[in-house]
């Protein structure tokens, strides 16, 4: 069973780089990771990792590499993803580690 | 101007320990600013104690000392009340020196 | 596809996380805030953790847990790093401004002897003043720019004033004031809560780990952190304030420092020197 489930991983991973990303893909990706971002910053509870991957994206784009600019634009929005649940889900969580 | 030198210096017995701070920015040429331009270098080049007329410590810095150098050192002779002159020169020909006397 | 199997359990789970957690919130929310019972339990935390260091020295930051770290501050503080800001501080407090005033007009007792006092709620604003805003106020009320709140001017202004405070212990008052209340808890939620991509908390170097190394760093422990406050780090080569140490320890657990004096800063600032009111201030201090 694990070696299918391996064997699956590996042909999703290895399908998806050869498909090139376009100016468009790279935009929408962008657009999402900006969009989550912005979320977080509501919730003053930004990453620097996804600011600077946000700033790797803008800069790969601007030299045309558009591959490199969407998945740093999907790493960002993916990081920004999760310092929104942090910011959530530590909310209340913190009240197990008070001294009493 | 206030010296850029503090010195503290002790005679206990046939030894006196000296200790120094001073003040300068010893920039290693290699820092960049917020802007992105590089710091250009600034830093002593030559520290000096004389004790009677005599060297007792002599420093040749670069830039890999830090700012606001601190020394301390000890040497054989030096009796209270005996005066212990520093000096400094920097890669800027500025320089600076203050007299003290052993306590 | 066989991934679903691996995605319920761990949907299943998660769900069970958030029930038991918002279980454990609603119990949390019925107990009222007690700052006393807090300090008193925060105190004691430290005390118990390290029997050994004396309660004053709690303030001597990682020197208080390690020796030979101790050995070279003592020989550090014949001639503190610190010196210059101060005399720059002492130089600074007493020149008049444009006007004519100077910065003893905007503080009691003329600004001396006074840090241990800060920060304090101010009912009429209704939010927690701290010393660092406090002088820019008294810049801007003088017609002078604010300074910057990290470091320079702001650090040998803040060493002065703590410099005239040296020993005086820490008392920060929490008024009757359902509003000074919630700032104190505000504060003390910041301290504990994770944040940042390594997702660290304040207390999760400073309450679970004190003495104890991130990297080659010792770590302080929590109680006392800010009496010796500013302070000149070696790391920094200069000063640098209450406001520097909170922006960059957000950065360093990857967090977007917040702008500094905030209000989830002056809230920290506010939790942190109410738990430690008692033990003496230290400012200016010298550190790795």
């Amino acid at each position: 069973m694990k070696k299918s489930i391996l064997a699956a991983t590996l042909l999703i991973a290895g399908v998806v780089p050869a498909l090139a990303a376009s100016e468009a893909d790279f935009k929408a990706a962008y657009a999402a990771a900006e969009a989550a971002e912005k979320e977080a910053g509501q919730l003053r509870n930004r990453w620097t990792t996804t600011e600077s991957d946000l700033k790797a994206a803008q800069k790969s784009a601007a030299s045309g590499n558009f591959d490199a600019a969407t998945a740093s634009a999907k790493e960002a929005e993916a990081l920004a993803k999760a310092s929104i649940f942090q910011a959530t889900s530590e909310k209340d969580r913190w009240k197990d580690a008070e001294i009493h | 101007m206030a010296s850029t030198i503090r010195v503290r210096a002790t005679a206990t017995g046939d030894t006196t320990e000296v200790q120094a701070l001073i003040q300068h920015p010893m920039d290693s040429g290699y820092v960049k600013d917020a802007k992105g331009q590089l710091i250009p270098p600034h830093f002593i080049q030559q520290l000096t104690f004389e004790h009677n007329g005599k060297t007792v410590f002599l420093a040749d810095w670069g830039p890999a000392v830090s700012k606001d150098p601190y020394v301390k050192f000890a040497f054989k002779g030096g009796a209270k009340g005996d005066d212990l002159k520093i000096s400094w020169t920097d890669n800027k020909g500025a320089s600076d020196s203050l007299t003290a006397k052993i306590q | 596809m066989r991934v679903r199997h691996i995605l319920r359990p761990l949907a299943a789970a998660i769900a069970a996380a958030a029930l038991t957690c918002a279980a454990a919130s609603a119990i949390a929310a019925e107990t009222p805030a007690d700052p006393a019972a807090d300090a008193k339990a925060f105190q004691k935390y430290f005390t118990d953790k390290f029997p050994k260091v004396k309660y004053e020295d709690f303030v001597n930051g990682p020197y208080s847990m390690n020796e030979d770290m101790r050995k070279q501050w003592q020989e550090i503080e014949q001639f503190p790093p610190y010196e210059f800001a101060l005399d720059a501080g002492k130089e600074m407090f007493s020149k008049p401004f444009k006007n004519g005033k100077t910065y003893a007009d905007c503080f009691p007792n003329g600004g001396i002897g006074i840090r241990q006092n800060y920060p304090y709620f101010d009912e009429k604003e209704g939010k927690v003043v701290t010393l660092e805003l406090a002088l820019n106020r008294c810049r801007e009320a003088n017609g002078e720019a604010p300074i910057s709140y990290v470091k320079d001017d702001m650090a040998s202004l803040t060493a002065y004033m703590a410099y005239t405070s040296r020993g005086k212990p820490m008392s920060i008052k929490i008024p009757n004031d359902p509003r000074a209340l919630a700032a104190y808890e505000d504060g003390k939620r910041y301290f504990y809560t994770r944040r940042g991509q390594l997702n660290f908390s304040c207390a999760s170097c400073h309450v679970q780990s004190p003495g104890e190394h991130i990297r080659a760093e010792t770590l302080a422990p929590a109680l006392g952190i800010l009496n010796a406050m500013p302070i000149y780090r070696s790391e920094w080569s200069g000063m640098g304030t209450i406001s520097r140490r909170f922006t960059s320890c957000n950065s360093q657990t990857r967090a977007v420092p917040l702008e500094p004096q905030s209000d989830e800063y002056r809230d920290l600032e506010y939790y942190l020197s109410y738990v430690s009111n008692g033990l003496p201030i230290s400012g200016p201090g010298a550190r790795p």
